[in-house]
């Protein structure tokens, strides 16, 4: 296993260590508004392991992705809005 | 679709301590056993990420035990569905497993319990173990200022986490009164638990810990800037990048509901062998209860050796989970939430956050069918996993009626499956 995966949030890469989720990665690229709510708020996560879908992004063109539970691929190309 | 010819002896749904506990007793009777959960690793949330690098001697010897026994471990699938008495559907990243079973332990375990404020959808307003969770997961939190509030133990061990990766947290706020944990802390000396008590003070020494405190406010534009507390009279702002707040726990219920499983009293109903009013149906740890870590171990350990037929062993285990029930009932009136709290929602305060659902448009229902009929209060993603426990306290709502599927599933992982 690599020590460390390279993706990318919004066309920025992030390094991140093996292991470690697509939600921290997005906070590590400076990304507070993962998704907007259905009235256009923006929204982050809040649980942190997977029931509440706050965290949800898009990963490699797949929607509603919950970033939280989802671990960090080297080449991922993640969005958010 | 896959799935295995034969059915498990046992299947145990949760990777927790409770649901690793049980798996080992079951396994050690040489009983087939595999365990899923929805996660990529084993351990639930206290011991998320420790499998390979265990931070207490407990995680250390279960993590070892699990290690040296026969147990098949499915991970990231997530159950959505009961095809029949003894078939579960879980969804994975490729597809659907059916999933086969004699005996079933439920070790679904807990999850926080939020309550709405105005601004707590802000970006950067995250549940107490939420950012626990994140952090482990990889998001650094060198020096950034973190205030944490809400109530319960939970808050005290993410501070010391925190603290521990170079966190500033400013302070803790628990909304309980400071009589209430005198008594707690009294407790915990009765139950065994006083050497983990002075270790945790010591992690904790020199970040203010304001009992009978909590968030009136969360401020930012786009994302968290400050927080508004209160406590007694006072008011004040203190600036912050994140806050983390959850409101003690809530056990989590869903898949016993979806079984037919009696809850009582906001719990999974067991009986002294920790099974449910659903035959071959177990539950053990924070699903039947919140009680702390020992409790789900003990409980646990009981329902392994249950679903084993070893019930005079299963007794000996009795006096231990006896003793840590009754810390469990101290621990859950300690952690009652104040009256108070009810009156932190402003009329534009969204409670649902799925679907946008403000507490004036909910106040207009006398009932959770009603509101969830008229406004879709709880309809979205999270099928009021968030909202449900919130407006239980905030009306006294009976919150029920899961349906299948229990998590939003992929389309296709349903047509197979009619």
């Amino acid at each position: 296993m690599p020590e460390f995966v390279t993706l990318k949030i919004n066309d920025v890469a992030v390094t991140m260590p093996a292991g470690s989720m697509v939600a921290a990665a997005v906070l590590k690229a400076g990304v507070t508004s993962f998704r907007r709510s259905v009235t256009g708020e923006p929204r982050g996560p809040l649980c942190g392991m997977g029931i509440c879908f706050e965290c949800r992004v898009t990963i490699d063109g797949e929607a509603h992705v919950r970033s939280c539970q989802t671990l960090c691929e080297n080449g991922m190309d993640v969005r958010t809005s | 679709m896959s799935s295995a010819s034969a059915p498990h002896d046992v299947l145990v749904v949760g990777a927790g301590p409770a649901g690793l506990a049980a798996a080992w007793r079951a396994a050690q009777q040489k009983l087939r056993v595999a365990v899923v959960d929805d996660n990529p690793t084993a351990g639930g949330q206290i011991w998320r990420g420790e499998q390979t690098k265990p931070r207490s001697s407990e995680a250390q010897v279960w993590f070892e035990r699990i290690r040296d026994a026969e147990i098949r471990f499915i991970r990231g699938a997530r159950i959505f569905q009961q095809r029949e008495p003894g078939i579960l559907l879980a969804e994975t990243t490729t597809g659907v497993s059916e999933l086969r079973y004699n005996n079933l332990i439920l070790a679904t375990g807990a999850r926080e319990r939020f309550l709405p404020f105005p601004g707590w959808t802000l970006p950067n307003v995250i549940g107490a173990g939420g950012l626990q969770a994140l952090v482990k997961t990889g998001l650094g939190i060198v020096g950034q200022r973190v205030v944490i509030a809400g109530s319960g133990p939970l808050l005290l061990a993410v501070a010391a986490y925190l603290r521990k990766h170079s966190a500033n947290v400013l302070l803790i706020a628990e909304q309980a009164t400071t009589l209430r944990l005198a008594k707690f802390a009294a407790s915990l000396i009765a139950s065994g638990k006083a050497t983990q008590a002075r270790e945790l003070r010591r992690r904790l020494k020199g970040i203010r810990y304001l009992r009978g405190c909590w968030p009136v406010a969360a401020h930012g534009d786009t994302k968290l800037t400050s927080v508004t507390l209160q406590r007694g009279r006072k008011r004040w702002q203190v600036e912050c990048d994140y806050l983390a707040c959850g409101f003690h726990l809530v056990p989590n219920l869903e898949l016993a509901e979806l079984l037919g499983c009696k809850i009582e009293n906001g719990a999974v109903s067991v009986d002294e062998f920790q099974q449910t009013s659903v035959p071959h149906v177990y539950a053990a740890g924070e699903t039947t209860g919140i009680g702390g870590l020992e409790l789900s171990l003990i409980e646990g350990e009981i329902a392994g050796l249950s679903v084993a037929d070893k019930h005079d062993e299963a007794k000996k285990l009795f006096s231990v989970r006896a003793k840590q029930r009754g810390f469990a009932r101290i621990l859950n009136e300690t952690f009652a939430l104040r009256d108070e709290l009810r009156d932190l929602v402003a009329s534009e305060t969204i409670v649902c956050r799925c679907e946008d659902v403000s507490f004036g448009r909910l106040k207009a229902h006398d009932s959770w069918r009603s509101a969830k009929l008229q406004t879709r209060c709880g309809m979205g993603p999270c099928q009021g996993r968030v909202c449900g426990p919130a407006v239980e306290f905030l009306f006294g709502w009976k919150v029920e009626s899961v349906r299948p599927p229990v998590f939003p599933v992929r389309v296709e992982s349903l047509i197979g499956h009619r």
